[in-house]
């Protein structure tokens, strides 16, 4: 079903943990699909992105995702960090089975969403960069209501 | 070889060579189809009503209120889309529950659209249907009850005599989806008052591809599959004669063993429950406790997800099964899971284990082990850990 490449940043993810007193930190995803992520980011005065780590709730593809999105942003700068689409993503991981796919978006969301985060926390406007869709706690609750 | 332990044994077992050897025969000897006139071929249907008065044994039923179909889909379909046509001038309500297999539950959505109204149970916590739920749901146009014997996923046993009871009371037909049940829990279809059950025979160790329909005599359903006059005119095709000499086999079998092999089962499975209750912290028992199929064992690990569970256990060997989305191609985790009032994330993290006589405590202990330090890997690595534990260590 998973690429090799997918399978290899499962079992051995990269990246994997927090960072205390990150300069920026995005949320994404929902319990409810099963698929939570979180992207810590160090980045410094000349906004190059120093470290990242992530955190995942999910499946196979979540992970790995995760994982490659992390190993793609690091030692990028911030604009370089917006570049990293779903597809480059994909693409680094030699693809992924269709209805896998959101897992890709959710880990460009994750790097966004921990990218707005900084911008806020630094006052910084960044090129192309817009305001995370909700957050996962957010969502929760207005799914709920539906049952 | 590396290692194997396979534990998906509600989703299929592994034909018992006794059955492969009973079969075989029947491939490149016995070839002949059973409809034709000379005793080459003839000699076959003998062979047919052998298995069929094996199977009728079993259930104290009779023999020619057996009919083979290709399995408990074919069964379930016909069950439910025969009686509704049959009885569709006498009523058009059915009665069924919310945790069936996708075989009634589809058949079920399909029958709305042709203008019948169905009635699902809910079920509680342990996935066991409310009796008076049932008795409030009967209707003037109630004209079937279909509620399965043990559910596939968590492995509650319903009380299917006393269902059965009611069913019977009211002059409604019931039907039972048997197919994890039958060969694990003794049947009797008198006295559980049951007038239609399905089953399968690559649950119990048979071929895949067979399985029957009981049908007590008198209930007046007709033809699926249109055709020839094979099975009494009520279902067309050339006898699968491998097949059926294998499912009579393994029915055989079944019954012969049941005892000694549940019993093995139903220890390992306690010890199972035992040790990942008391060594993983953060899990639950999904299904009763008591009434319970002997080898099924189904957890929920907060904070954890399915696939990701299961692809680390394919890793060491380990064959096993989740409830999970990304399992069952959807986005939305099992309806079994939901049906007893998990919420979404837990029910993601829900894993069955479902054993055959055939695990030792050697090889349990190496799974508990595995999933021991798998569910630890997969927490440290989870956001709603990491939110858990520092919300935990907020309020100390």
């Amino acid at each position: 079903m998973y690429t090799e490449k997918v399978m290899d940043h499962f079992q051995h993810p990269r990246n994997v943990g927090e960072i205390e007193n990150a300069s920026g930190v995005g949320t994404v995803g929902n319990a409810k699909c099963g698929d939570i992520m979180r992207i810590y980011l160090d980045i410094d005065d000349d906004q190059i992105i120093r470290d990242v780590k992530f955190k995942t709730f999910g499946c196979g593809a979540a992970v790995a995702t995760s994982s490659m999105a992390t190993e793609l942003v690091k030692g990028k700068s911030v604009q370089e960090a917006m570049e990293v689409t779903n597809k480059a993503v994909m693409e680094a991981l030699d693809g992924l089975p269709p209805v896998k796919v959101h897992c890709s978006l959710l880990a460009e969301e994750a790097i966004h969403a921990a990218l707005w985060d900084y911008a806020q926390k630094h006052g910084i406007k960044i090129e192309g960069l817009e305001k995370p869709k909700s957050d996962i706690h957010e969502g929760e609750e207005e799914e709920e209501e539906e049952y | 070889m590396e290692k194997l332990i396979y534990l998906d044994n509600a989703a299929t077992t592994k034909t018992a060579p006794e059955v492969v050897e009973a079969m075989l025969p029947y491939f490149t000897e016995h070839y002949g189809n059973p409809s034709s006139i000379y005793g080459f071929a003839a000699a076959n249907k003998e062979v047919i009503t052998g298995c069929r008065e094996q199977i009728a044994g079993i259930l104290g039923a009779k023999s020619e209120e057996i009919y083979f179909t290709a399995g408990g889909s074919e069964s379930d379909n016909w069950a439910l889309i025969a009686t509704a046509e049959a009885y569709g001038s006498k009523g058009k309500h059915i009665i069924t529950s919310k945790i069936e297999h996708h075989a009634i539950l589809h058949t079920c959505e399909y029958l709305e659209k042709k203008g019948y109204e169905v009635t699902y149970l809910d079920v509680d916590e342990a996935g066991l249907v409310d009796l008076e739920q049932l008795r409030a749901s009967i209707r003037e146009d109630t004209i079937l009850i279909s509620v399965m014997f043990a559910n596939n996923e968590i492995g509650t046993i319903q009380p299917i005599g006393k269902i059965g009871q009611i069913a019977q009371e009211h002059g409604i037909l019931f039907h039972t989806d048997a197919v994890q049940a039958f060969g694990q829990i003794p049947i009797n279809v008198d006295e559980l008052h049951i007038d239609m059950l399905s089953a399968s025979g690559h649950k119990f160790n048979g071929p895949k591809g067979i399985g029957f329909l009981y049908i007590r005599r008198g209930v007046k359903i007709r033809s699926f599959i249109h055709g020839g006059a094979q099975e009494r005119r009520r279902r067309a095709g050339t006898e699968n004669v491998p097949g059926i000499v294998g499912i009579g086999a393994a029915a055989e079998r079944a019954a012969r063993t049941r005892k000694e092999r549940t019993g093995k089962e139903r220890e390992m499975r306690d010890y199972l429950i035992r040790r990942i209750e008391s060594e993983i912290p953060y899990c639950r028992l999904n299904g009763d406790r008591e009434k319970r199929l002997p080898n099924n064992v189904n957890f929920s690990f907060r904070f954890v997800e399915g696939e990701s569970l299961l692809i680390r256990l394919d890793m060491k060997g380990i064959c096993a099964s989740s409830g999970s989305a990304c399992t069952s191609g959807s986005l939305d985790p099992s309806h079994v899971l939901l049906a007893i009032g998990l919420p979404h994330e837990i029910a993601h993290g829900s894993l069955r284990m479902t054993l055959s006589e055939e695990i030792t405590k050697e090889e349990a202990d190496y799974v508990v082990e595995a999933l021991k330090e798998i569910v630890q890997d997969l927490r440290n690595m989870s956001p709603l850990y990491e939110d858990f534990i520092n919300k935990e260590m907020a309020g100390k």
